[in-house]
């Protein structure tokens, strides 16, 4: 095949590409000029450089095309559906014989009389258009291309003679490409460069900082030698390079995007839907490679949400719905990694069929369903075989369904998890990483071997202290039964010993303090206690043989400058694989162990903090959730001053009131360990008599509260412990711990809608105290009920991760329409990401509030109050 | 695959080639095909959690080898310290492997005449990862099954 040809085709291609964007657009906006000249420019390009290439047929088609769109764009056709499909259909009859081009070098043989004819009609203004050709294509499609490529279409015999059936029309187009002025093709200086030489430049681009690094190294042991300017100047001559180089690499998402609105507009008349595609995020851009790759995925995803997620225009009127359903695709940056969010708003996930499917399949007992969450149950469409569909249509439902997508997005280290409410919809979140090749990484020490850790998730270095001093307590690592935590910056950080967790026993105990490697997972902190930590330097990640993938810890491996093989921890992994921050990033959580089985609900762990008060080492510990917990201090006896019945003690400079957890408190130890819950500058202990650990595990409050100041009992760590009310004892220490900024005339109504039982029992008291009248629902159906009751209220706080309908349905629900539509609505949720506020916005919140922050909740509630238009 | 060659072992199969290597004084054979490189001692970075079977990770001029250790693979005793060890690198699904073997000795051509199959009363570390056998004058050879053998996360 000649060079000409080849770049031809590549140009066809991507014009075609273009082209069925724009025909849709067209058909939603028939009077668009710009969009029409544009279309018509295109098709124009197509046949005038295949008339110089000699490509008859596929001029002819492109040719009568034209005649039709050269009319559209005079005005005297007027683009309606039925034309826009003739001229769909002209165009995927050049794409087939463009895909016959490209397989075989050569035309490929077939009969466009019918369609020519048509097309000719059409553009004389006759309007009995499509009969002569059937919807889907050329007539008789018979295989005789025994070549490997795309199948050609080709008529049984050979090439009939042309009939040169195109008299052309009454105006003869304006041939010239007259760019409009505006026209998006018309700048842009660019060349084509094949893939392959990109992908090399990358490669050498990789080794080249890796030798540049390595020339550093050798640089530092000597001192002032003739290499170091000239080396400091390859040094950013290289990084400049690298950038450029991965600069040509990143593409916007939108482009993997092009296809869609045809698909979907196709699929639409197919299935008899009316869909509405929003594309937001399109200029997101990610590596070239990757884009290519999740491609397929996201495109079999949106079909499916086409064709199993919406529902048919009838039914979507019956369940009170606009006729025309949503797919919202949205892809943007999160924490290194880009999310693509597949969101329809149909009918949700089947929870039923699932389930029965599941059972009928083997895939879990009964009795494990019964433990298992709706989204669990769900995500086993992402099983192997698993296809929902009670029909198999032409669409999709042929059992090769999302667990073909869950693979194709594993493979490049990208994770999948869905949240799904019967009624409102069904969202896909893939999560796939930059994995630009280049990373700019943390080289550090634990038990004798050397890691690698990216820059992008180390928040800080800490040198933890020898902690001498008893005022210094920053820096000192403290242990929790044997639990080490940090205290930094009045927050407990919990930590994990880098050693111990990847089971190292090599290097011997150094002299030197260890250094803490602070992490952000998600929302979550934690610190990786380190031997030593060194520069930090490029690295070229280089991804793991397969037979390591199953060790999450570590997502890549590289060779450092000095030659050494290291291995690239993965904080994500590691954060998971200990349990920190599981509970706030449900996206975060791997798709295998999710389906790998029901027996943990990690989605919901909360790490606790155990200790005992009154009573004895048998008796049933208490807890309280660490991240309410400030600092934890040991307060000398003799420090402690009682003041008529309350008790306090000069802490920091200032007076912290104390309040013993139970009235039996042991005294006789000369130091009272202390829980301290801060707000702001002002500060309270709860004395307890010993701290017992901290652990991991689901908080689920199975006993109501037998004594006040507890919020009833839990099983945690396989014992019954009783849950501390914070809320009491802040209250109890601070009478205006929740005081509002303003007092309102009266007490202002608030619906609390919160699943959990424990923050139920956490909001109510929080918002009691704080002068308002609070009403507490358990689900969002529920609160619903009460608006069709009629209840009224001055302000809804709402959790977002709820089962059935979560908050974003819920304010969906609740702005459609009612009496409550006005009403201010603040969003509760584990997750306080800009990402997530702008997602809870989008749903109809006012404010988005991080589930254990009091002081933002009351702030935002107050704020909300203050709002004039609250109805 | 270059593995391929043996497919029907045992059939007309003319003159093969073979890296032969020495485990545990057992001589073994690798298809020469599949072998894209011979290395001398090297230095492994050990990976934390890998499974035993993995012995580390070594950079081959740039490119990064995953080490298997074949001595804990079949199952024999770990070599006498101070031993230099040598690999054999094969490459599989575009990734490279390092077998660790004791020793790396020549490459021989054996006729087909000589193959047998896998006697089954090998022990199963042995007669899961091998291919057959060969009669040599002195000794035997096993045709070691590097597919298998690379398979660790499977079974591990």
């Amino acid at each position: 095949m000649d060079d000409l040809l080849v770049e031809f085709l590549t140009e066809t291609n991507e014009n075609l590409a273009e082209l069925d964007v724009a025909l849709v657009r067209l058909e939603t906006v028939p009077d668009d000029a710009d969009t029409l000249s544009r279309i018509f420019r295109l098709v124009h390009t197509i046949k005038g450089t295949c008339g110089f290439l000699g490509l008859p047929r596929l001029e002819r088609v492109a040719h009568a095309g034209e005649n039709v769109l050269s009319r559209m764009r005079d005005g005297a056709l007027r683009p309606d559906p039925a034309l826009i499909g003739l001229v769909l259909t002209a165009l995927d009859r050049i794409k087939a014989i463009v895909a016959g081009l490209a397989a075989s070098g050569t035309e490929p043989g077939g009969d466009d009389a019918a369609l020519i004819a048509a097309l000719d009609r059409a553009a004389t203004g006759e309007t009995t258009t499509a009969e002569a050709e059937p919807p889907d294509g050329p007539p008789a499609p018979t295989l005789t291309d025994t070549q490997a490529g795309p199948t050609v279409p080709m008529a049984p015999a050979p090439t009939p003679p042309v009939q040169d059936a195109a008299p052309p029309p009454a105006a003869p187009p304006r041939a010239e490409p007259t760019a409009a002025p505006a026209g998006p093709a018309a700048a842009a200086q660019t060349i084509r460069v094949g893939v392959d030489v990109l992908d090399d430049l990358m490669t050498l681009v990789s080794e080249l900082v890796l030798t540049r690094n390595q020339l550093l190294q050798l640089a530092r042991t000597q001192e002032n030698g003739a290499f170091t300017v000239p080396l400091q100047r390859l040094s950013h001559i290289t990084s400049d390079l690298q950038e450029g180089v991965m600069k040509t690499r990143m593409q916007p998402i939108g482009n993997a995007w092009n296809k869609l609105p045809r698909i979907l507009r196709d699929l639409a008349l197919e299935l008899g839907k009316k869909i509405d595609l929003v594309l937001l995020g399109a200029e997101t851009e990610l590596d070239r490679q990757i884009l290519e790759l999740i491609k397929d995925p996201l495109t079999h995803m949106v079909r499916n949400s086409a064709d199993h997620g919406l529902e048919t225009p009838a039914e979507r009127r019956a369940a009170g719905k606009p006729e025309a359903g949503r797919i919202t695709l949205n892809a943007f940056h999160e924490g290194g990694h880009i999310v693509i969010e597949i969101a329809d708003d149909g009918r949700g996930l089947p929870v039923g069929k699932i389930r029965a499917k599941v059972l009928a399949q083997g895939l879990a007992t009964e009795a494990e369903l019964a433990g298992m969450s709706e989204t669990e149950i769900q995500r086993f469409i992402f099983r192997p075989g698993f296809s929902t569909a009670a029909a198999v249509t032409a669409v999709s439902g042929r059992g090769v369904g999302m667990d073909v997508v869950r693979t194709n997005v594993e493979r490049i280290g990208g994770t999948i998890d869905l949240k799904s409410a019967a009624g409102t919809g069904t969202t896909f979140m893939v999560k796939i990483p930059l994995t630009l090749a280049i990373v700019s990484a943390l080289v550090l020490e634990a038990g004798g071997e050397r890691f690698a850790i990216p820059q992008i998730s180390v928040a800080e270095l800490v040198r933890a202290g020898a902690g001498s001093v008893a005022e210094e307590t920053d820096g000192l690592i403290e242990r929790i039964n044997e639990t080490p935590v940090l205290r930094l910056r009045d927050r407990l950080l919990p930590l994990v010993s880098l050693k111990e967790l990847l089971q190292l026993e090599g290097g011997e105990a150094t002299e030197e303090p260890p250094t803490i490697v602070v992490t952000q997972v998600g929302a979550a902190m934690l610190g990786l206690i380190v031997d030593r930590v060194f520069d930090t330097e490029e690295i070229v990640v280089k991804p793991v043989a397969p037979i390591l993938r199953h060790v999450t810890m570590f997502s890549g491996n590289t060779i450092l400058g000095d030659g050494s093989v290291i291995m690239i921890l993965d904080p994500n992994g590691i954060a998971r694989a200990i349990g920190v921050g599981a509970g706030t990033t449900g996206r975060a959580e791997p798709a295998d162990a999710v389906v790998a089985g029901g027996a943990q609900r990690s989605g919901d762990r909360t790490t606790l903090l155990l200790f005992r008060a009154g009573g004895g080492a048998e008796d049933a510990p208490l807890a309280v959730p660490l991240a309410l917990v400030a600092r934890i201090e040991e307060i000398p006896r003799d420090r402690i001053e009682t003041c008529g019945d309350t008790a306090a003690t000069q802490y920091r400079g200032r007076l912290m009131p104390l309040l013993a957890a139970h009235p039996a408190l042991d005294t006789a130890k000369p130091h009272q360990p202390a829980l301290v819950f801060a707000d702001g500058d002002r500060s309270m202990g709860l004395l307890v008599d010993e701290i017992i650990d901290v652990v991991d595990d689901r908080l689920e409050i199975e006993l109501a509260a037998a004594r006040p100041g507890v919020l009833g009992t839990a099983v945690i760590a396989g014992r019954a412990s009783g849950v501390i009310d914070t809320g009491y004892w802040l209250t109890r220490a601070f009478g205006d711990w929740f005081r509002p900024a303003a007092a309102a005339a009266g007490p202002p109504r608030l619906l609390a809608v919160e699943d959990s039982e424990f923050f139920r029992a956490l909001l109510v008291p929080t918002l009691a105290a704080a002068g308002y009248h609070v009403t507490a629902t358990a689900s969002a159906a529920e609160a619903l009920r009460l608006r069709d009751a009629g209840a009224t209220f001055t302000a809804i706080v709402s959790d977002i991760e709820m089962p059935d309908l979560d908050g974003f349905g819920f304010a969906r629900a609740v702005r459609a329409g009612g009496a409550w539509a006005e009403l201010p609505m603040i969003a509760l949720s584990g997750r306080a990401t800009p990402a997530d506020a702008a997602a809870a916005r989008a749903a109809g919140f006012t404010e988005h509030v991080a589930k254990f922050d009091r002081a933002a909740l009351l702030g935002a509630v107050s704020r909300c109050l203050a709002l004039p238009a609250a109805a | 695959m270059s593995t391929d060659l043996l497919a029907r072992p045992g059939a007309e199969a003319g003159e093969r080639q073979f890296v032969t290597l020495t485990l545990a004084g057992q001589m073994c054979g690798v298809p020469v095909l599949a072998v894209r490189d011979v290395l001398g001692e090297q230095t492994i970075a050990r990976i934390p959690l890998a499974p035993p079977e993995v012995a580390g990770s070594l950079n081959l001029r740039g490119r990064i080898v995953t080490a298997i250790d074949l001595r804990r693979r079949l199952r024999l005793p770990p070599a006498p310290p101070g031993t230099r060890r040598m690999s054999v690198v094969t490459e599989q699904g575009g990734e490279l492997y390092a077998l660790l073997v004791d020793q790396v000795a020549e490459v021989i051509s054996l006729p087909g005449a000589a193959f047998e199959p896998t006697p089954p009363t090998l022990p199963a570390a042995w007669a899961d990862y091998s291919r057959g056998i060969y009669r040599l004058e002195k000794t035997l050879l096993v045709v070691l099954d590097v597919e298998r053998l690379l398979a660790v996360a499977q079974v591990a």
